[in-house]
């Protein structure tokens, strides 16, 4: 079963897709959320974001500032107030 | 009666004008569509914002709740955060708001409040500051900027924080006009600090996240999320006045357009007239002369 992962930036919704795993720059350390993980929130440090596309493919990096992860039972939502690159 | 000469003039300078609002109309409907496709891409972010910030807001309260959602307990100093736009040709929208913005001052000033401004866009400053000269205390101009973005936003309540902080004032307000349509453009009051309780799904948010994990602790997340929260709001504010004008901006000049095309049209019968009664008047003299003779 695959993640729904959402980027979302004041600016646009960056980035809507099914993943395997995102791993998470969480302020007290990083976190891979992958699908059924428990309702979790966490603020984020200034970092990238890793985007396993399949399980033991190369991560795809999104280096994000002032983000926010949110875990639902409907995916895991970052909100971020600027994406780089 | 105007000469023929002063009518051709009259007729040709009201047609120029009308090329420039034609642009000026043309412009704004373009500008237009690419705000409003601005305004609905914010849209998901503040939206999942607000969800995440009324969930939060009701599991924190009294004494540790971060001083931007429980406010400084006081209600005597209000300060009132006026979008105006920079630039004119939009019709009665800045009128409008400003209109607002002094409505909301009197009620203030009539409960007993003191009451300051802080400005944001060029077209409020002379209007406000006619009735409120000593009360405007702060401005963000925007006019240097083309494209509005993030990066205001982020200045403007970066600021307004501080001051917040610093204990200038207890409660601040936000008046922006709200694009319906480029018919009508509503200027809206909106409670901008501390920040109000968000109502709505209430038992719905406490069931949801009833086993919501936090990391770290709630008041923490909370104190990160409340300044995002305001610097999404002025940034939605932003976005909703820039659509705002252009709207009211395409408006304004439909109408001018529209005006103009009558008043040549009024111009040109008159000039018709002139210049066939010219020619009547001519002949007579013609034919009485010839008939002397």
């Amino acid at each position: 079963m695959p993640l729904h992962f959402e980027l979302v930036t004041p600016e646009k919704l960056v980035r809507s897709d099914e993943v395997y795993m995102v791993v998470v720059p969480g302020t007290e350390g990083e976190e891979g959320v992958l699908e059924g993980h428990a309702p979790y929130m966490t603020t984020m440090k200034d970092g990238a974001l890793k985007i396993y596309k399949t399980e033991g493919g190369a991560p795809e990096e999104i280096a994000v500032r002032g983000g926010f992860a949110e875990v639902s039972a409907s995916g895991l939502t970052v909100l971020a107030e600027r994406v780089e690159g | 009666m105007a000469s023929l000469k002063e009518l051709k003039n009259r007729i040709k300078s009201v047609k120029s004008t009308q090329k420039i609002t034609k642009a000026k109309q043309m412009v704004a409907a373009a500008k237009l569509r690419r705000a409003q496709a601005a305004a609905e891409a914010a849209r998901p972010y503040s939206q999942r914002l607000a969800k995440v910030m009324g969930s939060l807001a009701g599991k924190v309260s009294g004494e540790s709740a971060p001083l931007l959602l429980r406010g400084t307990g006081k209600d005597e100093r209000h300060l009132l955060v006026v979008v105006n736009t920079d630039k004119g040709l939009c019709g009665g929208l800045n009128a409008n708001i400003v209109k607002a913005a002094k409505a909301k001052a009197r009620e203030l000033a009539a409960a007993g409040k003191q009451v300051d401004f802080y400005l944001v866009g060029r077209k409020g400053r002379a209007p406000i500051r006619r009735d409120y000269a000593s009360q405007v205390k702060q401005e963000y101009d925007t006019s240097a900027v083309r494209n509005l973005g993030f990066t205001e936003a982020e200045a403007i309540a970066e600021e307004l924080v501080a001051l917040f902080e610093a204990g200038k004032f207890d409660v601040a307000h936000l008046i922006y006009p709200v694009f319906k349509s480029a018919l009508a453009q509503d200027p809206t009051v909106v409670q901008l600090m501390p920040v109000p309780a968000v109502e709505g799904d209430g038992p719905v948010a406490s069931d949801s996240s009833a086993v919501v994990e936090y990391e770290p602790d709630e008041e923490t997340i909370l104190g990160a999320l409340l300044p995002r929260y305001i610097r999404t709001q002025l940034f939605v504010a932003l976005l909703e006045r820039e659509a705002s004008e252009q709207g009211a901006s395409m408006t304004a000049m439909d109408n001018a357009t529209r005006n103009a095309g009558d008043l040549i049209n009024k111009l040109t019968i008159q000039y018709n007239r002139s210049r066939q009664a010219a020619i009547t008047t001519e002949l007579i003299e013609i034919i009485a002369g010839a008939e002397a003779l």
